[in-house]
């Protein structure tokens, strides 16, 4: 009987500390490996004020970049710093629209941008395409928080192909 | 009144019989200097970004809209006050632009652009004012600081030197054709050319 008494504490012991226990281990992993991209504040206890990162520079080296992921909106290669695009006024398009790119040889602006929702031509940008921002933005020159291992089609076809041959 | 206009021209033509000459050489030197030097003090107060946003107008529009802009705040700290870029630094200008300004103390008092609403009804009219003094003088306000002589092309960008070494190194244009709206919103651009 005082065997069993002893038995039943000491599982009961095990029960109540082992989740202690694995949680704590569970922790010092969570902070190496599942957190490592940690929030802005980056383990700062709440109580004090975090040192803000410096602000990195926007790339504005005018060479175009590739896209990042597959139908990723072209990104900006230039500063955009005070352009406006607004109600009575785009920036963007004093350069990219269809008649003036001939004389300043930037991109034009894609003949999607002229489409209504329905796929009908319009005279004028299509206003759900008017503020360039919400899909084209800048970079800046900062580390990226994870790496990008996307892969474009192409380059997929490319290494099957050449899989096949092998 | 016609007496006294003749009366006082009287007294102006006659010799003076008390004074010496050299009390009123001296003294209307003196005088000289205390007008002279008043004068171009209640010019200078004019001319500051005090007296500029001491109007509400200028003070909730255009001085705002400035704030965010490099004109404002940058790296270097240097920054331009209103009357750097709006008033010619050159004597006869700035008198020039003075005895234009009384029309905006017209504005002023009948409150012309006293909300936000009239004073965007107005924009246009009123950037393209500045356009055209800026295009008339080859934007000499901005050539005050801005030398061509000393860009280093090397420190621009690519699109910022090919523009500076073609368009504005010929003359065929000036600061403002392209930069417009760096210090203020820009109105409705509709028909300007370049848009």
């Amino acid at each position: 009987m005082k065997n069993l008494n002893l038995a039943v504490i000491a599982s009961l012991l095990v029960l109540t500390v082992s989740p202690v226990l694995y949680s704590l281990s569970a922790n010092a992993a969570d902070k190496e490996t599942v957190n490592s991209v940690a929030t802005l504040r980056d383990h700062t206890p709440i109580m004090v004020q975090r040192e803000p990162n410096a602000i990195p520079k926007v790339i504005n080296k005018d060479i175009k970049q590739g896209r990042n992921y597959p139908m990723q909106p072209p990104v900006i290669p230039h500063t955009i710093r005070g352009y406006e695009v607004n109600k009575s006024n785009n920036k963007c398009m004093s350069c990219h629209s269809r008649h003036r790119t001939e004389k300043s040889q930037a991109p034009m602006v894609s003949v999607t941008h002229y489409m209504d929702r329905d796929g009908n031509f319009l005279a004028e940008m299509s206003p759900r395409r008017y503020f360039c921002n919400q899909c084209h933005v800048t970079q800046l020159d900062a580390k990226p928080l994870v790496e990008n291992t996307f892969t474009d089609m192409h380059s997929l076809m490319k290494e099957k192909s050449k899989a096949e041959k092998h | 009144m016609k007496n006294i206009i003749i009366l006082g021209w009287q007294t102006l033509k006659k010799p003076s019989a008390y004074y010496s000459l050299g009390a009123l050489v001296i003294g209307g030197f003196i005088a000289g200097i205390i007008f002279w030097g008043g004068f171009n003090t209640a010019l200078e107060v004019t001319n500051t970004e005090e007296f500029c946003i001491s109007c509400h107008e200028m003070e909730d529009n255009v001085y705002e809209e400035m704030k965010a802009t490099i004109h404002f705040t940058n790296r270097s700290g240097v920054r331009a006050t209103c009357p750097d870029c709006h008033v010619p630094h050159n004597w006869t200008d700035k008198i020039a632009r003075k005895m234009q300004a009384s029309k905006e103390v017209w504005g002023m008092i009948f409150g012309t652009i006293d909300t936000r609403e009239k004073f965007l009804a107005h924009r246009r009219g009123l950037a393209e004012n500045e356009w055209r003094r800026l295009k008339a003088n080859d934007s000499l306000e901005c050539r005050n600081c801005h030398n061509f002589d000393y860009m280093d092309f090397t420190e621009q960008s690519e699109r910022a030197s090919y523009q500076h070494s073609t368009a504005l190194a010929d003359g065929e244009k000036t600061c403002i054709d392209c930069h417009k709206g760096i210090a203020h919103q820009l109105p409705d651009m509709k028909g300007v050319e370049g848009w």
